[in-house]
């Protein structure tokens, strides 16, 4: 990490403010939205309620298609009455989806808040429904229920759950693990192969017929924070982590990857002329966006875990204060690297007490607030400049040539509002 | 089990949010598990409203069940007592709450707030989002209003507007001014805006206006049986219900009936010589049922169209359109599944279609125009300009905004008349929608196909061909009616055991299905 220079302590073991109480966040059902654009042979069945069928649709908001890859099997009162003709209806509607629909592979059977309630056990289901369906479609199950998953911990529930039943390999290999945009994933691989990293596979692949394996000689490599139970499962199948910040502009870049060329043992020769040029790219356009940021502070709602890495960007990148970094949850050996990297100073928050919060938020009166949907408008309305969250997750940000955009995501709010002036006069 | 898409409605604890989100002063404390907060995005992002509902959640999770979800549910109650001092609280279960089998009311009930707590039961697994608002307003009403003096002016009560209602913030004003007009006095508008307090006098009214059925008629019945308010059966949607519904009015107030129609364009527009090829457009229409009924009318007696199907997706609604839909002599689709509604359009292939938002998406995927008439609605139909649907300025909102997706008269004769030309031709599209003309290029040797529907497959044991003449006099009809021409044309083949078909078959099929 010799780019990369240790500012002070860094916040590794700074106290972290835990709370429960009300919390403003989505349930891990949000992840199929981009989880099913990532997978192109993968349908989503939700066994759920009318409100997860809801929301699935209001996250989706414009994206209606002809013929989406997700669905939900609603409960209805006969499915509550008694348990055995649950599971009959299930393969019934998983029956009549997959005979509609010859082009899936992968039919995940997510769990919901009312499915895991009533204890519907939908692991079975999808062994069951596996040897009915395979080979040509593979059944597994994840929950993504409100009660045990927030946001994107349905993505790590997901591809958790596909761990198990990835082929093993003697190889030594590198996997990427977390869903990226397109974009995004192929200038990763390019960057590693120049690096001369390989072989490399990624999790989750395109395609069901995507070789990924997993054994005791692969290593891989987190993209995304919120990914620890894959983490885990990939351990438990004897692969080794990658230990890195993550690639959120041009230091984070930097310095996920030299984490894994020094893995691969690549020497900094060629680690300066594959990178120099994309990161001096990234610098320019980061300076460029990042004006509007400059000495600006920063507080974070929780939403996404991506708050940590965020933070550290625009801190150490940006020229900003962090005030407040919430995260839902704080997976220390996943964003460890990301803390030390970040000057004492802000407060630490997992859970949520969102009453609590906001008046920690008007005390504070920063200059830019990171929260969901459901708070922004409210909270423009009170003076704040916000930038809603969700929008980090579904935008290509991650990498160099990203780390421009990045910035601008979180300078646009600030630069609108020196803009408008719609205040009445005197 | 049933398998689902797209939904029309959510559950019926977002209904009880709309009536809480549009009233002031009242807090609704929401037993339901952790990501249930997704539905505030829907006041404060397609309603664009500024401040978060008042709704507080108990969120629980995994590690809360079985041990304290229901001390959890009291702690959140009080705490939302404390913070937001409401007038009164309304308390639910969404439907995991529902059940885990805590008893949110009777919890409630113990704590001994020192204001009204109004129990709801929704049940989330049988009903939905209309019948949680009708439901949840009718339990504030039945809570809270109570026999009180009457106003020494004639008054009515607006009830049924709710947030997230399509329209109901100008269907308010509307309303308010044509009232005005008569010497009507407005109470009380509920639940959009009113306090719990106001609730409490809306007894004083003379009558309810009964906005929205789909909202507000339990309430109605209600206060008709035990406040003697009698409330209007007419929905003042278009012209002729409008002049109807000010008849009604003046029936029951026994003041004259007045109506300010010098700002009424609706009909002379619609007798314009431009509008005549509005004459006998094939509509189909979908929504609520309000609406639906509303727009069946409009289409027939005040645009000239040809209602060619109708429907609704609340249950609650069904006899009212099948009674309707049998007066128009057409079928009535009573459906939540939006793939029965494709599927229906395509079989009808209409020229129009008036539906929520869902049949947008149909009408763009089939390449038939679409005006939106009821909720579910996005961001783009809670306008910043004044747009009613109701009275008079509703009526004249309504004829543009229906006749906007279609192509122009004379568009449409061009296309007709001129189909080789290079800048006429099925590929340009209409001229005001916002892609790019494209030119035909005149080298080209033939016609390529426009923008029609797929050919459906035939189910039929004989495989029908277009001989080459027959396909390129087919190319001769307008694309927005090919699909239709096209199928109806392979129909009449296949009953006949035609495997050929030829430009004579083509015309025997138009002279066949000749309206």
């Amino acid at each position: 990490m010799k780019d990369v220079p240790n500012t002070g302590q860094g916040c590794r073991n700074a106290p972290i403010l835990k709370e429960r109480g009300q919390r403003e966040v989505f349930c891990g059902l949000t992840s199929i939205i981009w989880l099913h654009r990532k997978m192109q042979d993968a349908f989503f069945l939700v066994v759920g309620s009318r409100t997860c069928a809801h929301l699935l649709q209001s996250a989706a908001g414009v994206m209606i298609f002809a013929e989406p890859r997700f669905g939900t099997a609603i409960l209805e009162e006969t499915d509550l009455a008694g348990m055995a003709d649950a599971q009959d209806e299930l393969d019934r509607e998983v029956g009549r989806l997959l005979e509609r629909r010859g082009d899936i592979r992968q039919l995940f059977l997510v769990g919901s808040c009312p499915s895991e309630v009533i204890k519907l056990d939908l692991e079975k289901a999808a062994e069951r429904l596996s040897a009915r369906h395979g080979p040509h479609v593979r059944v597994i199950n994840f929950s993504g229920s409100g009660i045990e998953t927030t946001f994107t911990e349905g993505e790590d529930a997901c591809l958790a759950a596909m761990v198990p039943g990835l082929p093993e390999t003697q190889d030594r290999q590198l996997m990427l693990v977390g869903a990226l945009p397109d974009v995004v994933q192929d200038q990763a691989l390019d960057l590693l192969d120049r690096l001369g990293v390989g072989p490399v596979t990624v999790l989750p692949s395109a395609r069901a017929d995507d070789p990924v394996a997993v054994g005791p000689n692969a290593v891989f490599a987190l993209t995304q924070p919120f990914l620890g139970d894959t983490h885990a499962a990939l351990v438990r199948r004897g692969a080794r982590h990658i230990a890195a910040p993550f690639p959120f502009g041009e230091q984070g870049t930097t310095a996920w990857l030299r984490a894994v060329a020094d893995e691969f043992g690549v020497s900094d020769e060629k680690f300066a002329e594959v990178t120099d040029a994309p990161r001096a790219r990234a610098r320019r356009a980061v300076a460029q966006a990042a004006e509007a940021l400059e000495n600006r502070s920063v507080f974070f709602f929780p939403d996404s875990q991506l708050e940590i890495p965020l933070a550290r960007f625009l801190t150490r990148e940006c020229g900003m204060t962090a005030i407040e970094v919430g995260a839902p949850f704080i997976h220390k050996d996943l964003v460890g690297p990301d803390m030390d990297l970040m000057a004492e100073g802000p407060v630490f928050s997992e859970g949520q007490d969102v009453d609590l919060q906001l008046d920690r938020v008007h005390d504070a009166k920063p200059d830019l607030t990171v929260c969901g949907l459901g708070l922004a408008n409210p909270l423009e309305a009170e003076g704040l400049t916000t930038k809603w969250a969700i929008e980090l997750v579904f935008t290509p940000v991650h990498f160099y040539e990203q780390a421009g955009d990045l910035a601008g995501l979180f300078s646009r709010p600030l630069r609108r509002r020196d803009l408008l002036k719609l205040e009445a006069a005197e | 089990m049933k398998l689902t898409v797209w939904t029309y409605e959510g559950p019926p604890h977002v209904g009880a949010m709309r009536v809480a989100t549009a009233m002031k002063d009242l807090h609704y404390v929401l037993h339901a598990p952790q990501g249930d907060t997704y539905a505030d995005l829907l006041f404060t992002m397609i309603e664009r409203r500024n401040h978060r509902p008042p709704v507080t959640y108990t969120t629980f999770q995994a590690r809360d069940l079985g041990a304290d979800t229901a001390n959890l549910f009291k702690s959140a109650a009080q705490d939302a007592y404390d913070r937001f001092q409401p007038q009164a609280i309304i308390v639910g279960a969404s439907c995991t709450a529902e059940l885990i089998q805590d008893d949110p009311g009777g919890m409630a009930e113990t704590m001994g707030l020192p204001i009204p707590v109004i129990p709801l039961e929704l049940p989330s697994y049988q009903r939905k989002e209309n019948f949680g608002a009708d439901e949840t307003f009718y339990q504030i009403v039945k809570a809270l209003a109570k026999p009180v003096e009457k106003s020494a002016h004639p008054t009515a009560n607006l009830i049924g507007p709710t947030a997230l209602g399509f329209r109901h913030r100008d269907d308010i004003t509307e309303i308010t001014a044509l009232l005005g007009d008569m010497g009507i006095g407005v109470n009380v508008v509920a639940p959009y805006n009113a306090t719990p307090h106001d609730i409490t006098r809306m007894g004083a009214a003379h009558f309810n206006v009964l906005m929205y059925p789909e909202t507000a008629e339990t309430a109605a019945r209600w206060m008709e049986r035990e406040l003697a308010l009698p409330y209007t059966k007419t929905v003042p949607i278009g012209v002729g219900a409008t002049r109807d519904f000010v008849a009604e009015v003046a029936a029951i107030t026994g003041r004259n009936t007045v109506l300010d129609e010098s700002r009424l364009r609706l009909p002379w527009y619609s007798a314009s010589v431009d509008s005549t090829y509005l004459t006998g457009k094939r509509v189909f229409l979908f929504g609520d049922g309000t609406h639906v009924a509303a727009a069946a009318r409009i289409a027939r007696d005040e645009m000239g169209f040809e209602v060619v199907g109708m429907g609704c997706y609340n249950r609650e609604q069904a006899r009212t359109i099948r009674t309707l839909a049998k007066d128009y002599g057409v079928p009535a689709l009573i459906t939540d599944d939006y793939l029965e509604v494709e599927k229906t359009i395509e079989d009808l292939a209409p020229e129009m279609i008036l539906g929520t938002q869902m049949e947008r998406h149909i009408g763009k995927r089939l390449g038939i125009p679409c005006a939106v008439i009821s909720a579910p609605v996005h961001v783009q139909d809670f306008p910043a300009r004044y747009s009613p649907q109701m009275g008079i300025e509703g009526a004249n909102v309504i004829f543009d905004t229906w006749v906007h997706p279609l192509v122009m008269g004379l568009e449409e004769h061009l296309l007709h008349m001129f189909r080789d030309d290079f800048e006429f031709h099925d590929d340009a599209g209409a001229s005001h929608h916002g892609h790019k003309a494209k030119l035909r290029d005149l080298d080209a040797p033939a016609a390529t196909d426009g923008p029609e529907m797929a050919p459906a497959p035939v189910e039929s044991s004989v495989e029908v061909v277009w001989l080459p003449a027959a396909e390129k006099e087919l190319k001769k009809i307008p694309f927005f009616v090919r699909g239709k021409a096209r199928r109806n044309t392979e129909t009449f083949a296949a009953e006949r055991g035609v495997s050929e078909i030829s430009v004579d078959t083509l015309y025997e099929a138009k002279a066949h299905y000749a309206r």
